[in-house]
């Protein structure tokens, strides 16, 4: 019983830690704002943003299909088949889109800033920068945490769009539903304010990806090992954090 | 701060410097004064806190108490902005050289000029070339830190140091790992750094032919303190059973065989 309260009390000061960490980090990356430096954020756009292009079109694409193909027979039975395209639309804008963009991005990008900045961490280079009298968070985290920012919209704009034409390819072809009927629904079902939203609710997904990712990587432990695990945790901490944060934003966006 | 501002003021000194990581005391009542101008090599076994000792000169450790004075300031209880303008006027070659992987070498020497100055495109080619030029790499700039060897990476390291024509320069290490010959290069180099720029140097080491060949005064750590100092010459007719121990390298009863974690 005692085991279990200590192991209970350690998970729950962990938490507390880590969550302490990430939102210090946060503040001190939004001070360091003032020092950006908008060429090291144009270059990590492209270099974390464009490899995820690929993946991402590629689960977002199936995954409308699938939805079309696993809906359309229970719509049917309710009569409501040409609600298809309305239904496609409404969860790709509002929770599809923005989610598993979000987890691709955890997974590649946050990945991939762990691992660079862990590498870093233990080859001496963080303290070589502060030795060089430059900030470490103005030059490593701000570039990144800005970049993801303003890159996941993009990304997630043009998964919804993906989404859609999976959804679409399958309405046609396989359930019975005609292209002006598909795209009907869906300018009388979705608001603009769908769509937005979403790119809001992507962006805060961004900033998480980017904090955690720096944040584990500025922690990584030496070794090669280290490296690994701070990756590893960096991912699992992301995407937790995403689904937690897309309950509480989508009650508060989509009200 | 007005009584460090007179000639014979020390460079760095550090008073009463204590320091533990999780319970465990690395450094105490530590004293220490380096000199305007002069080599002070630390030597003392691996362990005895000689890295920490640097890290605390350049703030990238807080003590957990005493007072840190570089070229007249008190850097303890400086925040990272007001620590980055002591900082721009001292360099740090690492043990493990600690490039920048992503960049070339001449990005590498470059960095903390493009940082902190403004100086046009063409005049800091010229100083990348005249620091590899003065560390033997010259033509170099466009090779990447991984192609080169252990040896080079230091070179390139120290000429990343003394780009930024800093008053202070740092050593952790220089020589560990390389072959003689690379040694003998890299303490030459330190000495004409110093004589060709006129910097302070602090260097840790446990090499005594490089502490001997290269420092105006040697330091002795062992046991959380600086336990002697003083030049090559009256070290070696030290009669600190540790510190003769230390420079014969014969095993007896004084420095116990041991080896503390985290080393």
């Amino acid at each position: 019983m005692i085991n279990l309260c200590n192991w209970l009390g350690r998970i729950i000061l962990d938490f507390l830690e880590t969550t302490g960490r990430t939102v210090q980090l946060l503040l001190q990356t939004v001070i360091q704002l003032r020092r950006i430096n908008f060429r090291h954020v144009i270059y990590q756009m492209a270099h974390l943003g464009v490899d995820t292009m690929p993946i991402i079109f590629m689960m977002i694409v199936f995954t409308g299909m699938v939805m079309v193909w696993q809906a359309t027979p229970a719509l049917a039975r309710a009569g409501a088949q040409s609600t298809t395209g309305g239904l496609v639309a409404l969860a790709m804008f509002r929770e599809l889109g923005p989610v598993l963009s979000g987890v691709v991005l955890a997974g590649r990008v946050g990945a991939a800033i762990t691992a660079e900045i862990g590498s870093m961490k233990v080859t001496e280079q963080i303290d070589a920068l502060r030795v060089m009298a430059t900030n470490p968070i103005a030059y490593l985290v701000v570039p990144r945490f800005v970049a993801c920012i303003l890159m996941t919209p993009i990304v997630v704009t043009f998964a919804n769009l993906m989404g859609i034409a999976g959804g679409f390819f399958v309405a046609t072809t396989h359930s019975n539903v005609g292209p002006y009927t598909f795209f009907y629904s869906i300018e009388s079902f979705t608001e603009f304010a769908d769509f937005y939203n979403g790119l809001i609710k992507s962006m805060f997904f961004g900033g998480i990806v980017a904090i955690v990712g720096c944040l584990k990587g500025m922690g990584a432990k030496e070794g090669a090992e280290g490296v690994g695990n701070a990756t590893t945790s960096s991912v699992v901490t992301s995407i937790v954090w995403i689904f937690v944060m897309n309950y509480f934003l989508s009650t508060w966006l989509f009200r | 701060m007005d009584h460090n501002n007179s000639d014979a003021a020390p460079m760095i000194e550090l008073r009463d410097v204590s320091m533990s990581f999780r319970e465990r005391s690395i450094l105490r009542n530590l004293n220490l004064a380096v000199n305007p101008g002069e080599i002070l090599v630390v030597i003392g076994p691996s362990g005895a806190g000689k890295s920490t000792l640097l890290r605390l000169m350049i703030g990238l450790l807080k003590p957990t108490s005493g007072e840190i004075w570089v070229n007249g300031q008190e850097i303890t209880r400086m925040d990272e902005d007001e620590l980055n303008l002591i900082r721009r006027n001292m360099g740090m070659v690492f043990q493990y050289s600690a490039l920048f992987d992503s960049m070339t070498v001449g990005e590498n020497v470059a960095f903390g000029i493009r940082q902190h100055t403004d100086m046009p495109e063409s005049q800091i080619l010229t100083v990348i070339r005249r620091t590899l030029r003065m560390v033997g790499l010259m033509g170099r700039e466009n090779v990447m830190p991984s192609e080169l060897s252990g040896g080079m990476k230091k070179r390139v390291s120290l000429a990343r140091a003394i780009a930024i024509n800093p008053k202070i320069v740092l050593y952790d290490e220089p020589t560990s790992g390389l072959d003689p010959v690379m040694s003998a290069t890299i303490n030459r180099l330190i000495m004409s750094t110093r004589r060709i720029l006129g910097v302070t140097a602090v260097v840790v080491t446990h090499d005594m032919d490089s502490a001997f060949t290269i420092a105006d005064r040697i330091a002795m750590m062992y046991d959380e303190q600086i336990i002697e100092i003083g030049t090559p010459d009256e070290f070696r007719q030290s009669n600190n059973s540790v510190v003769k121990q230390f420079i014969s390298g014969v095993r007896n009863n004084c420095i116990p065989v041991r080896r503390r974690a985290g080393e």
